[in-house]
């Protein structure tokens, strides 16, 4: 066990974990951050993404021993009330069905909207690519993520 | 309460409980509701003898200030029922939608279930069965409470029922210009202690509907499915609550014997081990501790499992000579004149054999459930997400022998069910491992438990005949179905809207001793794949053009054809796709629903690329709309993921897959540019949604191909090895 220490939306905070734990069960079962989710634990599904320092990782592969010191971020602490651009593009397209993967898509989005404001069609296939969701709502995702560029101007 | 009253004919009499509400100023109104049998509001004269009295269920809070709740009973697992029966009920009521909450009802299977398939109340949430289920039901409790609420307002204003009418959750008098809301009556309220007879011609008008059917209504989850607050039992953590995890069989039926018991037992963190008969499951006091002990146990699993014997790769060849064998009989689906003779007398012949793998439901939450059992045994209480939360609840409490009403259920959002959360498996296994523990318990299956221990789409072939007439007629229709799965392999496979004179269907099962499921659309997956797919080889052999041929065969079935003609239509049916592409087009029923869609595809890479997707969806009168599309691109995209890309290996008995790495699942870059959807309308009863467009996805990808390549492909999924191997055999 070791004490590691890092900001979580916002806030730092200071945790007694074994450095090899994936944060993904810190955040979860210790944290009671449940939105991001464990699907897969391999990173192939994208459900359990959070930001380290902007940018979506899979947490369910990230140490314990890696989030010393970063910014993390997850879906809880994306917006103040539910308005981030893409979190209201969601609502209006009706997105998510069962809902389980969508953390992980709105984590994935934000963060290639952070690295470009106006990404292509492909672009955005290609960024969202990590995320599976089984229920089909890969045509709403696009459609919001496109409706975000638009509004942007 | 008196309980007894006329438990068997006639009118309810008994005064349900008033639902109490916390700081009692609210108001509850219970409404009783008579479940009609299904033929009240379809026509049958309204009249006493027609309703059956089912069983009083409390389905609406109205609060004095006006806030009303609607408890909605069916699981919501992504397909929006929870959204959707609650604007049934809403409309009827004439509530103002803007004030309404929506509640999961308690489980309680005999105030809110809906007729069950084996009579019985149920409140199974399967086969796109929510809405058209509880259509009838809702509509009279909601008409009931309508009454209870004009019958109160009449007796403040002294005046006959018969002169006031509603709008959003108000009572109106229009004679004399005044008004009062639904929160008002609610302060004074008396309920009468039978509930208010409700007749057809007392419901509305569809033309007059202003909830159901509109678009703008909005589904009820999504705020809380948009920043991580949506709870799935997975996400439930109790005090003191321990993690289980278990080892299962490799093989279907081998029994485990646990060889290092007591080293696992002195792990750190680790609570207990429990042997189970198809498994060991370890109990520790974190996650990490218990799935890093699941790694360690030294397991001897029991030989001579049946499932051992089964080999998928090979399994295909085993099925064509139990086709092929005509001293072979199976269960027959559909008899119809002589196909034998008709066949026989053709003019022109054609038979072909379909294949489809097995395949793994993949709900994104793999399978978990929350059960702390109370220290006497007595008692239990459980969080899960389930498709039969009834069934779950009775399957705790015989598990622990207790009764039903000691369990307290908490239903959770499942996060995916697609057929795989009706059965309770794995919340039995939970509260098997809460009870040793004697202490909440969490119970997670790792993906890999998800996919190794997967009941799976059973594999089957479908060996198709048919002979044609000199007049182009198909006068014989052969369809032999060959598969493990027994009666799932069963469903779709009859043609509901061809008119084949002479046609025989027949299913020969096979036993592997393997676990199998129902999969979202069950076998219509496999079977209308088979049926529109060789439809299309007949239309070439025959030169008539796909879409005509359908038409014809269709020709006694209007509403069939108006499904086809719009999405031929939609998508320019006869207009040249540009070059390198070709379109494909197929048709489906499933619960009721219609659905007909064409495909373009391109050969990218020596794998199918799909471009655009039209499709048209006749599913009766659609309550919500937005999420019928939604529910109809889903469909689109979890066919495509099946039919492109996924497949369960099982090698004497064993699955080879592991993890989304090995199984792959559709993902962004394979999605179509765009998928346009078009709702017929109609005023018929609503029909089953959630897995309707599904059926078409292989019939219209193959018809695809072969437009645009000349050759068939026949095996799901149609994966880069296959498609090389079929243009390569004959090129
Ligand atoms: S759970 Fe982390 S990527 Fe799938
Ligand atoms: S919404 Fe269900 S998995 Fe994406």
């Amino acid at each position: 066990m070791a004490k590691i220490s890092f900001n979580l939306n916002g806030e730092d905070v200071t945790v007694d974990a074994d450095p090899g734990t994936p944060l993904l069960w810190i955040l979860r079962e210790e944290l009671d951050l449940t939105g991001p989710k464990y699907s897969c634990g391999i990173a192939v599904c994208g459900a359990c993404a959070i930001h380290i320092n902007g940018e979506a990782t899979p947490s369910c592969i990230t140490p314990m021993s890696l989030v010393e010191g970063r910014k993390i971020t997850t879906i809880e602490g994306l917006s103040q009330d539910n308005d981030h651009p893409l979190q209201q593009a969601w609502t209006e397209e009706q997105v998510p069905q069962c809902g389980y993967c969508q953390s992980g898509m709105i984590m994935f989005a934000a963060s290639l909207l952070n690295k470009n404001k106006k990404p292509s069609r492909e672009e955005i296939d290609e960024g969202m690519n990590r995320v599976l969701c089984r229920c089909g709502t890969y045509l709403r995702v696009r459609k919001a993520i496109e409706k975000v560029i638009r509004e942007n101007g | 309460m008196k309980k007894e009253t006329k438990e068997k004919t006639g009118s309810l009499v008994s005064r349900r409980n008033f639902l109490k509400a916390g700081g009692g100023v609210a108001f509850a109104v219970a409404a009783y509701a008579l479940l009609p049998k299904l033929d009240l509001v379809e026509g049958a004269p309204p009249g006493e003898g027609n309703l059956v009295e089912q069983k009083v269920f409390a389905w609406v809070h109205i609060r004095t200030d006006g806030r009303i709740t609607i408890y909605n009973p069916a699981a919501e697992m992504g397909q929006g029922s929870m959204t959707a029966l609650p604007v049934i009920l809403a409309e009827e009521m004439d509530a103002d939608w803007a004030n309404v909450k929506i509640e999961q009802s308690p489980i309680e299977p005999d105030t809110y279930g809906r007729p069950g398939f084996r009579g019985g109340a149920s409140m199974l949430t399967v086969g796109s069965r929510a809405v058209s289920g509880y259509f009838d039901g809702l509509r009279i409790a909601g008409a009931q409470v309508r009454q209870m609420l004009l019958a109160n307002a009449a007796k403040k204003w002294n005046v006959p029922v018969s002169r006031l009418t509603t709008g959003p959750s108000v009572v109106i008098d229009k004679s004399k210009g005044r008004k009062i809301s639904y929160g008002e009556i609610a302060g004074f309220m008396e309920i009468p202690d039978s509930a208010p007879k409700v007749s057809k011609h007392q419901l509305k008008d569809p033309k007059d509907f202003r909830l159901i059917g509109n678009a703008d209504i909005p589904r009820f989850d999504i705020p809380a499915k948009i920043n991580g607050s949506a709870k799935y039992s997975i996400d439930v953590t109790l005090p003191n609550m321990v993690y289980g995890v278990i080892s299962r069989a490799p093989v279907n039926g081998s029994k485990p014997r646990l060889l290092n018991e007591k080293m696992i037992r002195g792990r750190d963190g680790v609570v207990d081990v429990v042997t189970l008969g198809h498994g060991i499951g370890v109990i520790a006091e974190s996650i990490e501790t218990a799935l890093k002990t699941k790694e360690r146990l030294v397991i001897d699993w029991s030989e001579g499992a049946k499932a051992e014997s089964h080999n998928s790769e090979s399994a295909p060849a085993e099925y064509a000579k139990i086709a092929g064998n005509p001293g072979l009989r199976g269960r027959d689906i559909a008899n119809m004149g002589d196909a034998t003779k008709a066949l026989q007398s053709a003019q022109s012949k054609y038979t072909a054999d379909y294949i489809n793998d097995h395949i793994y439901h993949a709900q994104m939450e793999p399978l978990n459930a929350v059960v702390s059992v109370g220290s006497d045994g007595k008692s239990a209480e459980v969080w899960a997400g389930s498709q039969a939360h009834d069934g779950a609840r009775s399957a705790v409490a015989r598990t622990l022998g207790i009764e039903f009403s000691q369990v307290k259920y908490h239903p959770q959002y499942l996060g995916g069910g697609f057929g795989r959360r009706s059965t309770s498996d794995y919340i039995v296994e939970a509260t098997e491992l809460a009870k040793a523990a004697k202490r909440p318990l969490k119970l997670l299956w790792t993906r890999e438990d998800d996919i190794s221990y997967g009941m799976f789409r059973p594999m089957s072939l479908q060996r198709m005949e048919a002979g044609v007439d000199s007049k182009g007629n198909v006068a014989g229709w052969k369809h032999t179905i060959v598969g493990t799965g027994s009666r799932l392999l069963a469903s779709g496979a009859r043609n509901e809207f061809y008119d084949f004179p002479n046609q025989k269907i027949e299913l020969r099962s096979v036993d592997h001793g393997i676990r199998t499921k129902h999969w979202r659309a069950v076998g219509h997956g496999a079977n209308k794949f088979a049926i529109e797919a060789f439809v299309d080889e007949i239309a070439a052999g025959q030169k008539v053009d796909p879409y005509e041929f359908r038409l014809r065969l269709m020709k006694n079935h209007p509403r069939a054809r108006a499904v086809l003609k719009k999405a031929a239509e939609m998508s320019d049916w006869g207009a040249k796709p540009k070059s390198g592409r070709a379109k494909g087009i197929a048709f489906g029923e499933r619960s009721g629903s219609l659905c007909a869609g064409v495909f373009e595809i391109s050969l990218e890479d020596g794998r199918i690329k799909v471009h655009r997707v039209w499709v048209a969806l006749d599913a009766g009168i659609v309550v919500q709309p937005d999420n019928v599309i939604a529910q109809t691109e889903g469909c689109i995209l979890m066919g495509l993921s099946s039919v492109l890309h996924e497949s369960i290996t099982i090698r004497n008995g064993r699955v080879l897959e592991s993890n989304f790495d090995d199984y792959q699942l559709l993902r962004m870059k394979d999605v179509p540019d765009s998928v346009d959807v078009e709702i017929i309308s109609s005023s018929e009863r609503p029909t089953g949604v959630g897995e309707a467009a599904l059926p078409i996805v292989g019939g219209a990808v193959a018809n695809a191909f072969a437009a645009l390549t000349g050759k068939r492909i026949r095996h799901m999924p149609f994966t880069r090895e296959r498609i090389s191997d079929v243009l390569g055999k004959t090129a």
